[in-house]
């Protein structure tokens, strides 16, 4: 996609990099690495210092990294049935040891290629290089990689490291795992779970803690049927803050302190309201970037929000996207027809194949859900209760609607893209509703397409290809009536 | 009356719930459909109404509530909204919609948007941290919440006196199908499989009060027979339900007799009692804290795997020599702890064998060659 990277995208994918790289060595000085629900409230574990990593950002990255199916399968072996939300797969399968490694020989160390992989060679003037044998395009042997099998760290911790090739084989094989980021995150030590945006969180938290044997903290907010949130439900959020930083102080050894819990709510006040103005930035038309930019973005919001540096690299992102504007530039690579919200999550091992037929039809996302979302804004600890009430999957109907229809306005939509994920009840539960609301209230088109955010296997690319035609073809419809009308 | 009438009591009722419903309706009575899980009936008891629950149907098929729902939502949640949109429920005076899983969240909202001009909705959200004192203090909020809800639609006020009086009709209630369990497991001879169920099934209909005479009645009549050696094998079910009779036939025809269950539907939801004496709504509070052992509920001792072992103790304790996990499909709180589940059993060297059912399925030749296979290993 975008080829230039701006400086607020690259300072956005530094703090990422970052809170792993600072994990790592966390866990290697000895350090507790806690792991979290992208909703529990941070600022807390923030006010102690801890580094923490979020599992739900760490199965997107995994499933974009195309390594979605075989973790959720090595979770299907350990019992956890395909039915179940595909990011608890995966980081059920992750907390249990096994991760995605590269396939090698164990007598000589060397990585086994897989010929499928790789990317065609080019010659100095960019032109495919034909392998004269075959007729085909040679492959550039760098961008080649070896299989990919499951491994089990803890089977690799028992190997025997007696003799010198006992050691290298166990060495090899620890650094064959593969390197990205989200398949060497430290193993926890401790694990925050807040159910806001789905009861799924519950049971898979616990059986994290089982399986590692740790203390598990949770905070949980029941879901509401009502737009305001009650103070009775407050009241019982506030208490469980409470509790948890009197857990946090038995965990950590430490006393909470007041002075970092504030400079944290700062922090993540002041990244609330930067993203919440970037994603505004989508309400130009045209949009000065895609609304998939925002879902990479998303990873900070998760893993970074109550940290300074992430408010200063959405500031800069900000910043990025006024000169944009001003120069009438965009990130998006095709000239922007039709602006839809796109309804869900992505299918992350899939990306390519979503943005294919928008692309073609110059069908720009200009409204995703989580811009308003992840956008929690509070004063007080009453207030930061009250807010973390407001997740997605935690809200009625009518406020789901209401945000939706508010940016679906604000960003000038003239359609809505619903993606009935698979692995998502909560979400999905009543979307039909939903869309039904979304053509009456705003006279726009909706299509929905059965996909999945990370199992790769529930994704139908030819139906998404058709629902994607019959949106564009009823937005065209519109657009034909409004002009017919105008004149 | 003989067992034998009274058991065809208990079928009647279990088979035609419409037929019991429209009953209540011709006497005066009003009636709050009850989803699952944990509503506290105790406060539809104490509004002079007759609480009755829905779980789903075995006879219905998914139509109209495809208009809500994709296809991979339970059929017990899809079944429900389907009744209430085709007519089955229209008697009723009201909904009580609990939402403890991710499917019931939204369902919630499906129901209380289709039903808005026919019925009233009464939300519930539990707690999942119940057992302190704020978990407590939101169960008692929630419970106001229905409480009031529920008054509107009876136009009176529930006093304590009634609620009181409420729980204690309850606890008996319980007392009596636990008992009934019991007993069911010392005389499969007399209490087939399909027989149990049946009777089980028909308390969600039936008005307590006049559902535990009768029960304590039949109770008293198969503690009176003598113990027979039983020639086949017994098993612990587990699972959301398991109340359909053709289901339960292959268990007869191959002479499986359940010993015990740590099913939704039937002994989960009886376990705890409130407590009849202080302030009832602080006990009805207090009971849904006592709730353990379940797959829909937060377990504060989170690393140790108690509920598996709960279940691996029951086994044990009520002579069963396996276990048979009815996995409802789509239900993701049962299959994320199935792992641990299995684990346990098998550690303990207890069989089990877990069947893929639910609510719509008409074919239960697959069903029918796991349980045989299932009874030779035990
Ligand atoms: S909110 Fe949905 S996608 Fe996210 S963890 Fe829960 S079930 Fe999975
Ligand atoms: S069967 Fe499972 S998914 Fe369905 S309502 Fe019950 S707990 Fe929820």
């Amino acid at each position: 996609m975008a080829k230039e990277v701006s400086p607020g995208v690259k300072a956005l994918r530094k703090v990422v990099e970052d809170v792993y790289a600072d994990a790592r060595k966390a866990h290697a000085e000895g350090k507790l690495v806690g792991w979290s629900s992208s909703k529990f409230p941070c600022e807390l574990a923030e006010a102690f210092d801890l580094n923490v990593m979020y599992p739900e950002n760490q199965a997107a990255g995994i499933a974009a990294n195309r390594d979605g199916e075989i973790m959720c399968k090595a979770a299907e072996d350990l019992g956890f049935d395909n039915d179940i939300c595909g990011y608890a797969r995966i980081s059920l399968a992750y907390a249990a040891g096994k991760r995605a490694s590269r396939k090698f020989d164990p007598e000589t160390l060397e990585f086994i290629i897989d010929p499928s992989t790789g990317k065609p060679l080019k010659d100095e003037n960019g032109n495919v290089v034909i392998d004269p044998e075959t007729g085909k395009p040679k492959k550039d042997p760098k961008t080649m990689q070896p299989y990919t099998v499951l491994d089990d760290i803890y089977e690799i911790e028992a190997l025997p490291e007696t003799t010198e090739k006992e050691i290298a084989y166990k060495n090899f094989r620890r650094e064959a795992i593969k390197p990205y980021r989200q398949m060497r995150m430290p193993q926890p030590d401790f694990v925050l779970c807040c159910n806001n945006i789905c009861n799924c969180m519950t049971k898979w938290y616990e059986n994290i803690a089982r399986m590692r044997n740790i203390p598990l903290i949770m905070i949980d907010i029941p879901y509401n049927n009502t737009v305001d949130v009650h103070d009775t439900n407050v009241a019982y959020g506030r208490a469980q803050f409470d509790a948890a930083i009197h857990q946090l102080e038995q965990i950590t050894g430490k006393k909470f302190d007041e002075k970092k819990f504030e400079h944290a709510c700062e922090n993540a006040n002041r990244t609330a309201k930067a993203w919440l103005r970037v994603c505004d930035y989508l309400q130009y038309k045209p949009a000065p970037y895609s609304g998939f930019d925002l879902f990479n973005h998303m990873a900070d919001v998760v893993t970074a929000r109550g940290k300074v540096e992430a408010a200063e690299a959405f500031e800069l992102l900000e910043q990025d996207l006024a000169e944009a504007v001003k120069n009438g530039t965009s990130t998006t690579p095709f000239p922007e027809k039709f602006r839809v919200m796109f309804e869900g999550i992505p299918c992350w091992p899939k990306l390519p194949n979503l943005f294919k037929p928008l692309k073609a039809n110059g069908v720009n996302v200009t409204a995703v859900v989580y811009a308003p979302a992840f956008g929690f804004v509070y004063n007080n600890m009453d207030e930061m209760a009250r807010a973390y009430y407001k997740a997605p999957n935690s809200v009625c109907i009518e406020q789901g609607v209401d945000w939706r229809e508010g940016i679906c306005r604000d960003n000038k939509v003239d359609g809505v893209l619903v993606h009935y994920n698979r692995s998502c009840k909560p979400w999905s539960g009543y979307m039909a509703e939903m869309q039904r609301r979304f053509t009456k209230d705003l006279g726009v088109p909706c299509a929905g397409f059965d996909g999945d955010q990370a199992d790769p296997r529930n994704f139908n690319e030819a139906q998404y290809m058709t629902r994607v035609q019959g949106l564009v073809e009823a937005m065209e419809a519109n657009m034909a009536n409004k002009e017919a009308e105008g004149k | 009356m003989s067992t034998e009438v009274m058991l065809n009591e208990f079928k009647e009722i279990s088979q035609h719930p419409y037929r019991v419903l429209s009953q209540y309706k011709q006497e005066g009575k009003k009636v709050i459909g009850v989803l699952p899980y944990y509503a506290p009936v105790e406060l539809v008891v104490a509004a002079g109404m007759v609480p009755m629950g829905i779980w789903g149907s075995n006879s219905k098929t998914i139509s109209m509530a495809k208009e809500y729902c994709a296809t991979f939502y339970c059929t017990i949640a899809q079944l429900a909204l389907e009744m209430l949109l085709d007519g089955t429920l229209d008697q009723l005076d009201g909904i009580i919609t609990p939402t403890i899983c991710d499917t019931l969240r939204p369902m919630s909202q499906n129901i209380r948007v289709a039903m808005s001009e026919k019925l009233p909705c009464i939300f519930l959200a539990h707690p999942q941290n119940r057992k302190p004192s704020f978990g407590l203090q939101f169960t008692m909020d929630q419970y106001n919440h229905v409480k009031a809800e529920l008054e509107k639609i009876s136009g009176s006020a529930i006093t304590d006196e009634a609620l009181r009086e409420a729980i204690k009709v309850m606890n008996r209630n319980r007392a009596a199908r636990r008992e009934f369990v019991k007993l069911a497991g010392e005389h499969p001879e007399t209490i087939s499989a399909v027989t149990r169920s049946a009777v089980l099934r028909a308390a969600w209909f039936m008005e307590p009060v006049a559902y535990a005479q009768k029960l304590e009645a039949l109770n008293a009549q198969l503690s009176a027979l003598p113990v027979q050696p039983w020639k086949g094998r017994k098993v612990v079910t587990s699972g959301i339900i398991c109340d359909n009779p053709k289901l339960l036939q292959i268990f007869d025809d191959n002479k499986i007799a359940i010993a015990a269950d740590d099913v939704a539907h039937e002994s989960r939801a009886i376990r705890v009692d409130a407590a009849e004496t202080g302030d009832p709504m602080m006990a009805l509070a207090q009971q849904f804290a006592d709730q353990d052992y379940d797959v829909l509920l937060y377990d504060e001792h989170s690393n140790q795997n108690r509920r598996a072992d709960y279940v691996v103790d029951l086994v044990k304790k009520s002579g069963a020599q396996g276990l048979v996990l009815f996995m409802q499909q789509f239900c993701d709180p049962e299959e994320m702890e199935y792992p641990y589940l299995k684990k346990a059993l098998d550690d303990a060297g207890i069989p089990h064998i877990k069947l893929g059912i639910d609510q719509q399925m008409r074919d239960f030749g697959q069903a029918s060659t796991a349980i045989q296979a299932f009874a030779d290993v035990l």
